[in-house]
């Protein structure tokens, strides 16, 4: 296990320090949530009504933002191939990365979420429920992303590719989040289907996220 | 424990960059890879390191770990010194000997050896590219492993310091590991045997 919380704790540092961009995620999401607003207008019902499916889109599009660092550092600076050379698993490296990926950018944006609500006029028992969605559904956006990251590693401008790549696989946790924040506040379907389906979403890329963006990576450095 | 490989070919890009190549590197031996740029000096380390896909031909290591593959058994030194500029070169140099399996008495003692021991504590980002390179090689020291690949290993590097990594070199082999290297001019290690790939423009 020494190996993987090296990484892991590398990551976090570098995330956190000059350059690593753990808070310009958040940074965005505050702007794009800012923006709708003013592009709106002021109708507070309607605001109320579209509140979370905007802090969702808001969430996603932020966690796409640092994306490409997952492995494309590790790549230009050659760290990827000693990577490779560890006696840890490739498969649970990414796992690693993804973690602390999501640690520093995923939950940044849940725990700004609640603060960004208010501006959408979203009642804080509503508020409740996409902060709970937004918690179980960014995990699996962080791991899809990951295989999106791996595939365009090699790629000298893959970060216009990668959004390409990973909005459209994103769309059923986009879907689930936002009926499950939905159904929270308006009905009539009950709160646990669709969070129930989020979850599973999570879990599945979880399962599948991290063989995926291994393969994904080893075909990539050749 | 010997390293070697027989009838090996390479194939990049749909174009073959080198075919039948054959070696065999024992405990204590070093093997010097020369050729012209692009002949596929680095693309045999690569190979050797599974970084490449092997087209056709084997690889193997006699007498090593049956629980591991050959690249956890090898440290592979490329052309980029895979260091994060945020961080300091004492904790680069920590993450690796951890990541890699070293232990932290080996981090303190290879920064001696390699004379970074008083850049310790200054961020990756303001060293030369000598002291990046020294940086790098200080991996090899602070996590034991038996097989060596290293591409252009003096490149950068000061006459003292190519002294200070030839004796390195030449200390690993008298404690029975092995050296595949590949460069161009010498490397100081005097006893090695050369691999002469086929010339390429």
């Amino acid at each position: 296990m020494m190996p993987l919380a090296a990484l892991f704790l590398r990551d976090i540092r570098l995330a956190v320090r000059i350059g690593g961009g753990a808070v310009m995620g958040v940074l965005f999401f505050l702007i794009v949530v800012t923006l709708v607003p003013l592009a709106v207008g002021p109708d507070l019902a309607l605001l109320q009504r579209i509140g979370p499916a905007i802090l969702w889109l808001g969430a996603l599009l932020a966690s796409l933002l640092a994306l490409d660092h997952l492995f494309a550092a590790d790549y230009a600076d050659g760290s990827l191939d000693v990577i490779l050379t560890a006696r840890a698993p490739l498969e649970l490296a990414v796992l690693a990365k993804a973690a602390a990926h999501w640690l520093t950018t995923g939950l940044p944006l849940v725990i700004a979420a609640p603060v960004l609500g208010l501006m959408l006029n979203i009642e804080p028992k509503a508020m409740a429920a996409v902060t709970l969605t937004l918690l179980a559904g960014t995990p699996a956006l962080t791991l899809i992303g990951a295989v999106g990251a791996a595939l365009s590693v090699a790629l000298r401008r893959g970060g216009l590719l990668l959004p390409v790549l990973v909005l459209p696989l994103t769309i059923p946790v986009l879907i689930f989040g936002v009926a499950a924040a939905n159904a929270a506040i308006v009905g009539p379907t009950p709160f646990g289907t669709p969070f129930t389906i989020l979850c599973a979403l999570s879990l599945a890329s979880l399962a599948i996220g991290p063989f995926a963006a291994a393969a994904a990576l080893r075909h990539g450095l050749e | 424990m010997r390293l070697f490989a027989e009838d090996l070919d390479c194939v990049r890009g749909g174009r073959a960059v080198f075919e039948g190549i054959a070696f065999s590197v024992g405990a204590g031996e070093a093997l010097c890879v020369t050729g012209r740029n692009g002949a596929g000096k680095s693309s045999l380390l690569r190979q050797i390191a599974g970084l490449v896909r092997v087209a056709h031909g084997t690889i193997a290591l006699d007498g090593g770990d049956p629980e591991l593959s050959i690249a956890e058994q090898l440290h592979y030194l490329g052309h980029l010194d895979a260091l994060k500029a945020s961080l300091s070169v004492h904790e680069n140099l920590t993450f690796w000997a951890r990541y890699l399996g070293g232990s932290r008495d080996g981090v303190d003692a290879a920064l001696a050896v390699l004379e970074l021991d008083r850049l310790a504590d200054l961020p990756a980002a303001y060293l030369s590219a000598g002291q990046r390179r020294r940086l790098s090689i200080a991996r090899l020291l602070a996590a034991p492993r038996p097989v060596w690949l290293l591409d252009e290993p003096t490149s950068a590097l000061d006459a003292l310091a190519q002294a200070r990594v030839a004796e390195l070199m030449r200390a690993h082999l008298a404690s029975g590991g092995m050296i595949v290297a590949a460069a161009h001019g010498p490397i100081g290690l005097e006893a090695a045997r050369e691999l002469r790939l086929g010339e390429a423009v």
